[in-house]
């Protein structure tokens, strides 16, 4: 009994590690910061210049964040494996013998850190361009839309992007492998923001429904990533 | 091909040594779902008569859904080779190559089912697209498999390349119900299936119910045959792999030698 609690705690241990290693380096180094981050501003205002009715904005902001997300996650999950693959890291880890499922739920959690702020900040940016307003009885479903969605996009960009790490075309591959995946995600999410802001006209309980579907998903993809990822990277 | 000298890797039969892909067995197999085709045609075609709502449109129909059964089946198959290999009793790369070959064929077809259905759609509904759950569930289907393929194409050894695509093969099991259930909470347009439908009454006209079944029938021939030659030329593939640079330098001293 104790042995397994034993066992628990050092699996905690390492998630925390992990996340804390791969934050620990992005603070450092600031790549997501200071390449990912203006890009997908910038997606936020191709958006406006494809689009150019003004009064469509308001309508499909809640869309073009997440779409924006979406396109973030795939050089998010890059990042994530590159910093593994460079100089074998992910080989050494290998050797140190820790529990992969726990290295999986770390970096996931790192990922999803960076992608929750990255979040926030298109909201911010949507609330600034495209004049989508935040109205308070919408506030808990948002906030719950946001945390789940990017705990299924990040568990399933973890697990995807261990699939493809090392091997060569990743770059290509990894949009290929994950559009038609996130796509619940994108779908959802959409949605239920949409509810919260009430965007034409739609009311905060229509949301509830489509946060349902983001947890099943986030719950699914965490699970087997986190029995997948050994095997998957074995070898 | 003088592969003598290493051991041959377990496989498919001794024809195979010959680089052969075809058996006695398959033979027959091909020359079934040849005929079987060409009735497919003259009653699909000629015999059968055209739908009272839907004209001659009707037709596509015997393409259309024997195709679609086929890709189906082919992914099913797809997910079960990979648990297979998955599984350490039953590891095995026949296995892998089966799930590959059944996969390829399954994008074929999933892809001659959304051209069709996009031909018959246009007829009948005036659009080539409608975003209706079940089309946009075998959109993903297919765009799902193709990146499968992909992945089959990574390189590394055979035993990555088996573990990673069965794992991606099974995730596809997941990806696929949370894709469909998240497109029907998205919107519902599509005509209800007029075969399978609950209350159990068929409304087709008889001989067209027939050729639609002789369809299916004959599809799944066909997939059976090519599953097989596939996973033959899989076989050889990775058998080229492995032996190849050994065979032509031994060849290459035999003949210095000589």
């Amino acid at each position: 009994m104790s042995a397994s609690i034993e066992r628990m705690s050092q699996r905690r241990r390492v998630v925390m590690r992990i996340a804390a290693k791969d934050l620990r380096i992005e603070i450092r180094s600031r790549i997501i910061a200071n390449q990912v981050l203006p890009f997908a501003g910038l997606v936020l205002v191709l958006f406006a210049f494809a689009l150019d009715v003004e009064s469509v904005m308001n309508r499909v902001a809640p869309g073009l964040v997440w779409l924006a997300a979406v396109f973030s996650l795939f050089f998010l999950v890059q990042r994530s494996y590159a910093l593994e693959t460079a100089d074998g890291a992910l080989d050494a880890l290998r050797v140190s013998g820790v529990d992969l499922g726990a290295v999986f739920l770390g970096k996931a959690l790192a990922l999803m850190v960076q992608l929750f702020v990255l979040v926030v900040l298109l909201a911010a940016g949507a609330v600034l361009l495209y004049r989508a307003e935040i109205r308070s009885e919408g506030v808990v479903l948002l906030v719950t839309t946001v945390i789940l969605a990017t705990a299924g996009m990040s568990a399933v960009g973890t697990l995807y992007g261990g699939l493809s790490a090392g091997a060569k075309g990743r770059e290509t591959l990894l949009p290929l492998l994950l559009t038609p995946v996130v796509a619940p995600v994108l779908i959802a999410a959409a949605r239920a923001t949409e509810a919260a802001l009430g965007t034409a006209g739609t009311a905060t309980g229509d949301g509830w429904p489509w946060v349902g579907l983001l947890g099943t998903f986030a719950v699914v993809f965490g699970v087997v990533g986190t029995v997948a990822f050994g095997p998957l990277i074995e070898e | 091909m003088a592969a003598t000298s290493t051991a041959a890797p377990p496989g498919p039969p001794s024809t195979m040594a010959r680089g052969v892909t075809g058996t006695r067995a398959t033979r027959i197999l091909g020359v079934l779902s040849l005929l079987g085709i060409a009735w497919l045609c003259i009653a699909g075609l000629v015999l059968s008569p055209p739908d009272v709502v839907q004209g001659e449109s009707v037709r596509i129909m015997y393409v259309h859904v024997p195709s679609a059964w086929l890709a189906y089946l082919a992914f099913v198959v797809t997910a079960i080779s990979s648990g297979a290999y998955l599984w350490p009793r039953t590891r095995s790369l026949t296995w892998d190559r089966i799930a590959g070959a059944s996969a390829e064929i399954g994008v074929l077809f999933m892809g001659v089912t959304l051209v069709s259905g996009m031909l018959w759609g246009r007829i009948t509904w005036g659009v080539f697209w409608q975003w209706d759950p079940r089309l946009t569930t075998t959109a993903f289907l297919f765009v799902t498999f193709v990146g499968y393929l992909a992945v089959r194409g990574l390189g590394g050894s055979h035993h990555q390349r088996a573990r990673r695509s069965a794992v991606l093969g099974l995730l596809a099991v997941l990806e696929i119900p949370l894709v469909h259930f998240s497109v029907v909470l998205w919107r519902s347009l599509h005509q209800e299936a007029s075969v399978l439908n609950p209350s159990g009454d068929v409304t087709l006209d008889g001989f067209m119910l027939f050729t639609l079944f002789t369809g299916v029938i004959v599809f799944s021939l066909v997939y059976v045959w090519m599953l097989l030659h596939r996973q033959r030329v899989l076989w050889l593939e990775d058998h080229h792999d492995d032996t190849a640079l050994d065979t032509a330098l031994a060849e290459r001293r035999r003949s210095e030698e000589s």
